[in-house]
């Protein structure tokens, strides 16, 4: 039986993590390379890179953060953030990373994801949601919409049939992000989570909206993802990977618990 | 020196990393006698059976590695290299090297986890290993330890060469082999220090030899 994956991200802009990341002792951190390390010593079972800004110039950058990542950790990884081409894709599998993640460049260009998984396999395309609750209507059935570039932007297209079509051309696995959820802290959009998992047969990762280990366990359990990312609840101290592993591991979750 | 097979089989970097993070001199290489003069040959590989044969047979390949283990030179397979050992794949029906007699299977879409919902295919993830048989890469590790899986096919060799299993749907053979030649469903190179640990303890075994 798989493990259900706890996935810490890692924004990181001209190099650097954007929010300094607070271990025991208070010390802020802003090295990625150094962090992705330490959280790989923790026990986390991926790690994601997302690129913020990613203009050319900040993607050879982010290229170079790659490598220098995959010389230290031996655990999945994966890069996104701007990704829009099979070049660019082929430039952060060569670097190191294990997976790519697209959002913003499928919606706009669903081809991608074909030509991504029959390039470089199924295994290797993650497809980014970015949804956002609406009313429900005939264009938007499910009442969940996809929003892009960051939640600025509408698609009228609705979650639910994007999911199913992302899985239909290939994606090996979704990365749901809740706009609504994220940030607030008060757990996962579990409706939601749910809603897309029980629909495709792919992995989902459930995104946004994780304030405590207890949100973790529903998010695997009611929400039926197979991972849940994280991000300031470990970034700023607040809870260990190691810590939230117990928690579900003790809640009856099967996490890996040696590393 | 330990050689990593170049047969244009997906992501062959990750392995050479691995090894250079544990100081193990490594070269990714498709020349014979590179591969002879090894002291162990890692056989890695993402991707389909059929184009990967293809690849292998082009450049001979396939005859060398063969004959290096037919010599006695330590093997080690590692996912696609794992399948390409056995006998014919039911991807795209293929023939592989026939080094070991089995074949390798889809996941069928019918299979339920232990709560019965249906299996996510490809068998993505950390999942544990149960070894059945003794096996010198399995040293020091201990029993509950989980690897990194990614695939969709799984290898069913003749039950005289299984060393672990692993649940995901139905229990699958994801270790098999005998002594000097391995062949594992998941990758060491990825599954953190239990995985490293065979790596090392593979070459261990390569420079005993």
């Amino acid at each position: 039986m798989l493990s259900k994956r706890i996935i810490p991200c890692l924004d990181v802009r001209d190099g650097q993590l954007t929010k300094g990341v607070k271990f025991k002792g208070n010390v802020d951190i802003g090295d990625p390379v150094e962090t992705a390390r330490m959280y790989y010593e923790q026990g986390a079972d991926e790690i994601v890179f997302y690129d913020i800004t990613a203009s050319a110039e900040e993607r050879k950058i982010m290229l170079r953060v790659v490598e220098k990542v995959a010389a230290k950790i031996f655990i999945p990884f994966s890069v996104g953030g701007g990704i829009s081409s099979l070049e660019d894709m082929r430039a952060a599998l060569l670097a190191g990373a294990e997976k790519i993640s697209v959002n913003s460049a499928a919606v706009k260009n669903p081809g991608i994801i074909a030509a991504g998984a029959e390039a470089f396999g199924s295994q290797c395309i993650v497809v980014g949601m970015d949804v956002l609750q609406v009313s429900s209507s005939q264009t938007i059935p499910s009442g969940y919409e996809i929003v892009i570039h960051g939640g600025r932007m509408n698609t009228g297209i609705d979650a639910l049939w994007w999911a199913k079509e992302v899985e239909r051309l290939g994606a090996g696995e979704i990365c749901l992000n809740s706009i609504d959820a994220d940030g607030t802290k008060d757990g996962y959009e579990l409706t939601l989570t749910r809603l897309i998992a029980d629909h495709v047969r792919i992995p989902v990762i459930a995104s946004g909206g994780a304030g405590n280990p207890g949100h973790m366990v529903d998010a695997v359990t009611q929400g039926r993802a197979s991972a849940a990312l994280i991000a300031s609840i470990v970034h700023f101290g607040e809870y260990s990977i190691p810590g939230i592993k117990k928690y579900m591991h003790e809640a009856g979750v099967k996490v890996r618990m040696k590393w | 020196m330990l050689a990593i097979l170049d047969y244009r089989a997906g992501n062959l970097t990750s392995v050479k990393r691995a090894l250079d993070h544990l100081h193990i001199p490594s070269r990714i290489t498709s020349d014979p006698h590179e591969l002879k003069s090894s002291q162990g040959i890692i056989f890695p590989g993402v991707g389909a059976a059929g184009s990967a044969m293809r690849n292998l047979s082009e450049n001979r390949l396939d005859v060398s590695i063969k004959d290096l283990i037919r010599e006695g030179k330590p093997m080690l397979g590692i996912c696609l290299g794992c399948q390409i050992i056995l006998d014919q794949s039911s991807e795209n029906n293929a023939r592989t090297l026939g080094i070991i007699p089995g074949k390798c299977q889809k996941f069928s879409p019918d299979l339920g986890d232990e709560s019965g919902r249906p299996i996510n295919i490809p068998h993505m993830g950390w999942n544990r290993v149960q070894v059945k048989h003794d096996c010198p890469l399995f040293s020091g590790i201990p029993q509950d330890s989980e690897f990194y899986f990614v695939h969709s096919y799984y290898p069913v060799p003749d039950p005289a060469y299984l060393i672990g299993t692993t649940s995901y749907g139905l229990d699958f053979c994801s270790v098999f082999g005998r002594t000097g030649l391995w062949a594992m469903q998941f990758h060491p190179e990825k599954s953190g220090s239990p995985g490293l640990k065979i790596l090392s303890n593979f070459y261990s075994y390569c420079l005993e030899k």
